[in-house]
């Protein structure tokens, strides 16, 4: 009986690592959820002269994207994107984080342009109101402007069907 | 009348002295109070650095956004509990002693206590043998 006391320490450890060390520490739950879109004003990434509010959420169901054109991972998520944009599911709208507008535009202009309004953030004001610690990031905002839920990575078809739209779809329905 | 000019005159020139002096101190001190907030909020890029020691543009922002917040009137407390209320606990590198994190703060003591236990359980034994 007093040997297997090791064994069953070493159990007890390996079931705390395993536990542990699967759960991906990048993941950060939302804080926002439930909540408005913080207050904020930024400039449209194509026209200066338009400024951007929490507003803009009212009314209806989006879709908010973080991505930059330094980002590796949002080539990946841009095809996904543009089917959503395609198939007009969504009131998609970009932040454009910490990028430069001619090199934004350049990237978009390649690949299609799949947001009805692109928010430009190159300092990060929004998006440590939002708590965004890396792109891509996408969060769904209700017709009320709250924050319903958060993504972090890469937006696959198999998630958006699966997980993102059916969000969507009840919030429409709402 | 003469003296009361050269006193209001000598009175201003001390107080713009005082003020220009107060400011002075004031950026120094927001410098150092934003390296002391900076250094207890986590960088959530790199995850184990403090926003103070990162290169990552994003704790470059968050340093900037520290830095105004405190010349806006925050108190330390008060730009932690603004980052928290957007990063959550993660975001405080040391971790807050509360319901979930007991184990944590708590089972170094433990690990202690019953190990003090053992040994005095233990050598007992071995004193009554011989």
């Amino acid at each position: 009986m007093r040997a297997l006391l090791p064994l069953g320490i070493f159990l007890l450890i390996g079931l705390a690592f395993a536990v542990g060390l699967t759960k991906d520490p990048k993941l950060l739950p939302s804080e926002l959820l439930n909540r408005p879109v913080p207050e904020f004003a930024l400039t449209e990434l194509y026209d200066e002269t338009d400024i951007l509010t929490q507003d803009m959420f009212d009314g209806k169901v989006s879709l908010i994207n973080v991505f930059g054109s330094w980002c590796v991972a949002c080539n990946v998520e841009h095809p996904v994107l543009m089917d959503i944009a395609k198939r007009n599911e969504v009131n998609l709208i970009g932040i454009d984080w910490r990028d430069e507008r001619p090199k934004a535009k350049d990237w978009l202009a390649k690949r299609g342009n799949p947001y009805r309004k692109v928010i430009f953030d190159n300092e990060s004001v929004l998006a440590i109101k939002l708590g965004v610690s890396g792109a891509p990031e996408s969060f769904i905002i209700d017709k009320a402007g709250q924050v319903r839920y958060k993504h972090v990575g890469v937006i696959t078809p198999k998630i958006w069907r699966n997980t993102l739209l059916p969000i969507i779809k009840a919030l429409e329905a709402d | 009348m003469r003296w009361i000019i050269i006193g209001i005159i000598s009175l201003i020139m001390v107080l713009s002295f005082a003020l220009a002096d107060a400011a002075q101190t004031s950026d120094a001190d927001i410098e150092l109070r934003a390296k002391d907030v900076g250094r207890s909020l986590r960088c959530v890029v790199c995850q184990n650095q403090s926003i103070d020691e990162s290169d990552a543009p994003l704790a470059m922002d968050m340093r900037k956004l520290v830095r105004t917040r405190l010349k806006e009137g925050d108190s330390n407390a008060e730009v932690i509990a603004y980052m928290q209320e957007r990063y959550g606990d993660f975001v405080l590198l040391k971790p807050p002693v509360q319901s979930n994190t007991y184990l944590l703060w708590f089972m170094p003591f433990l690990l202690l206590f019953a190990g003090l236990i053992w040994f005095i359980k233990t050598s007992r034994k071995t004193e009554a043998k011989p």
